[in-house]
């Protein structure tokens, strides 16, 4: 089965660029939903998105509701088409002619929902709904069946025992194990993880970020961990992407993340965290107020409406997130970061 | 928190209760209910009762429907073999009443199927292609709305003629824009579900979604409505009928019977009363057999 063989990483076969080349490039994405009935508006939720995913790693993509995280997961994975910018998977540029089409860019990425039970179709027995993939990819049937129990028996469930229920006879642990499986099923090299765990309860969620990490390994998958809990995406993730209202705030490394955030915002998201320590109290919440509105946002940098150090260079210009194709390098689009910007904080932090 | 051991399998850390309950598909779950609805099941008998009559109706038929007699017009229940008396040219009503039975059910049942699957289709497509293409179809249907159903359907088999087919026609067209908008409504709450998009994340086309992830769950609703309007295409049949937009004379069709019977309602009242008892009867049953299988089939998934 091709499973065996994806699991060991010297035999990765679909691998074409070699361990250099990063699985997933994508170079300013940019999705903008028109507003109905509001000509020439549009809601920006995904607005000029650049980053990279390596092989084997977990990049963490964290931020509040509504900044387009799964805005930018659907871009991944052309489930929206985005306006603007490119995605190179492997090498292959995604979409055009002479690149990778839709159907091989879909077999190897696959998704896997938030919402576990309206992600399963409930008039489908789950082992149905984990063969569907396999079964449209061109299996026959039987096939797909037993790719199915091999994939049920890999997330932890009993083929037999929960194969043959429906949705509705599982608990929300075992639905996202079977998402999980459904996704793996057409043996993808890169899953999307968009809040995979947000609406399970913390045992179990436990459980299934063991899982999803010991999936990971054997079955040598790169993943990207679309989150809004910093505990789960500083677990799960070996490099960590900070979104605010469509754009990129900050990126780098897990670790650097968590203790030495550079931005601003990341910085009050990580104040903002409850402390497990009732000595450290939060008294006063480190952000208030929601997100502007995405569809008419704050001019030059984004977060200046809400940021303690706003200054007027920040109204004026659009901070840039600085060189970041190394894969250790940390960087954050703020200006007080860069020394040149004219911020009276600049070059400080 | 430490990573589990991989040498382990996977599936020692999560504890696999057996089920406590059979574990039952979605259709065996809509048939235990059923079972343990007697309302439902004794309608469903007169409504079964009532289809076997119409398709044995030769076997069951004491006399010929059709065969006149003078001497014998207009008489009261049980005269002579008569058992429920005869109309006003002497036939035998309860043979009558059998042989309009075939009419009223074909006449409640065709229009109903021809609709489902057309509105159902229209629906779906424009459900889940959505945009343009919905729009475009579902203002077609309200074009229908404006109209009162049964004026609709009087003013089409008035247009066409009288007639079993025209008539037919004429439901057919009165029922596709309320089944279309019932299937489109069920197409457009699926097709913002993320299975859907699962689906669509693992390759499969339009037309695959469709068939193995919107269909089924399409179905049941589009497959409720109809069974409530097959009573309603029972009614309006009859009516088309009793204004002579339906079957001719001298076919055996309760609306007709009606209509002929009515100069005649002060001589015998009762035999007058019987189509539309008949028409009762079978509307209210297919009336609650549907809403016995709405209950049925409303199982929290």
């Amino acid at each position: 089965m091709a499973l065996a063989a994806a699991s060991n990483p010297r035999l990765d076969p679909p691998d074409r660029a070699g361990p250099a080349q990063p699985l997933l490039i994508a170079r300013d994405l940019k999705k903008h939903f028109p507003v109905k009935g509001a000509r020439g508006k549009a809601v920006q939720a995904v607005d000029g998105v650049s980053f990279t995913v390596r092989k084997g790693e977990t990049l963490g993509i964290v931020g509040e509701s509504g900044c387009g995280k799964s805005t930018l997961a659907r871009l991944l994975l052309h489930l929206v088409s985005p306006d603007a910018g490119e995605l190179v998977f492997d090498g292959d540029a995604v979409g055009v002619a002479g690149g990778i089409a839709l159907n091989a860019l879909r077999r190897q990425v696959q998704i896997v929902f938030q919402d576990s039970y309206s992600s399963l179709n409930p008039r489908m027995p789950v082992r149905d709904s984990v063969a569907f993939g396999p079964f449209i990819q061109g299996r026959k049937k039987a096939e797909a069946r037993d790719i199915a129990r091999a994939i049920l028996g890999k997330v932890g469930l009993d083929a037999n025992l929960f194969g043959p229920r429906y949705p509705h006879e599982l608990s929300g642990g075992q639905k996202q194990r079977v998402n999980i499986a459904r996704a793996l099923a057409t043996d993808p090299r890169m899953v999307i993880l968009d809040e995979p765990v947000s609406a399970l309860d913390k045992s179990v969620e436990a459980q299934v970020l063991n899982l999803l990490r010991a999936l990971k390994r054997q079955l040598n998958l790169t993943y990207v961990f679309i989150s809004h809990d910093l505990n789960v995406v500083r677990y799960i993730s070996d490099r960590v992407l900070v979104m605010y209202l469509g754009r990129v705030v900050e990126l780098g490394p897990v670790d650097a993340i968590f203790e030495q955030p550079l931005h601003p915002y990341t910085r009050a998201l990580l104040a903002s965290h409850p402390s497990m320590d009732p000595a450290r109290r939060i008294e006063e919440p480190p952000i208030s107020g929601d997100p502007p509105n995405p569809i008419d946002p704050p001019s030059g940098c984004r977060f200046r409406t809400r940021c303690p150090c706003a200054e007027p260079v920040c109204e004026s210009t659009v901070p840039v997130l600085g060189e970041w194709l190394d894969m250790q390098s940390h960087v954050a689009a703020c200006h007080m970061q860069d020394p040149k910007s004219g911020h009276s904080k600049a070059g400080e932090a | 928190m430490s990573d589990i051991a991989l040498d382990k399998p996977l599936d020692s850390f999560d504890q696999q209760v057996a089920p406590a309950t059979l574990v039952r598909g979605y259709w065996q779950s809509v048939f235990y209910r059923l079972r343990h609805d007697p309302v439902t099941l004794f309608f469903a008998a007169i409504v079964m009762l009532i289809v076997l009559a119409a398709i044995f109706a030769p076997l069951v038929a004491p006399f010929d429907p059709y065969k006149e007699s003078v001497i014998s017009r207009l008489k009261p229940f049980g005269w002579k073999d008569y058992l429920l008396g005869s109309d006003e040219l002497g036939r035998d009503m309860l043979s009558r009443l059998i042989y309009g039975g075939r009419v009223s059910l074909l006449m409640g049942i065709v229009p109903v199927l021809i609709a489902s699957l057309v509105g159902g289709l229209l629906g779906v497509v424009g459900g889940f292609v959505g945009g343009r293409v919905n729009t475009v179809i579902m203002r077609a249907m309200d074009v229908f709305y404006a109209f009162p159903s049964v004026l609709l359907a009087v003013a089409v088999a008035g247009a066409m003629g009288g007639g079993m087919g025209n008539g037919m026609l004429a439901l057919t067209l009165v029922f596709i824009p309320p089944m279309c908008r019932v299937a489109e409504t069920a197409t457009t709450q699926v097709r913002a579900l993320d299975y859907i998009e699962a689906a669509r994340a693992t390759g499969a086309g339009t037309i695959l979604v469709i068939r193995y992830h919107v269909l089924g769950n399409v179905l049941g609703p589009v497959f409720i409505y109809a069974s409530s309007l097959v009573s309603v295409s029972i009614l309006l049949a009859s009516g088309l009928s009793f204004l002579g937009l339906g079957v001719r004379p001298p076919t055996a069709d309760w609306g007709l019977m009606l209509s002929t019977l009515r100069q005649s309602i002060y001589v015998v009242p009762f035999v007058c009363a019987l189509p539309g008892a008949a028409i009762f009867v079978t509307s209210i049953s297919f009336n609650l057999v549907s809403d016995g299988l709405r209950a049925a089939m409303d199982v929290r998934m």
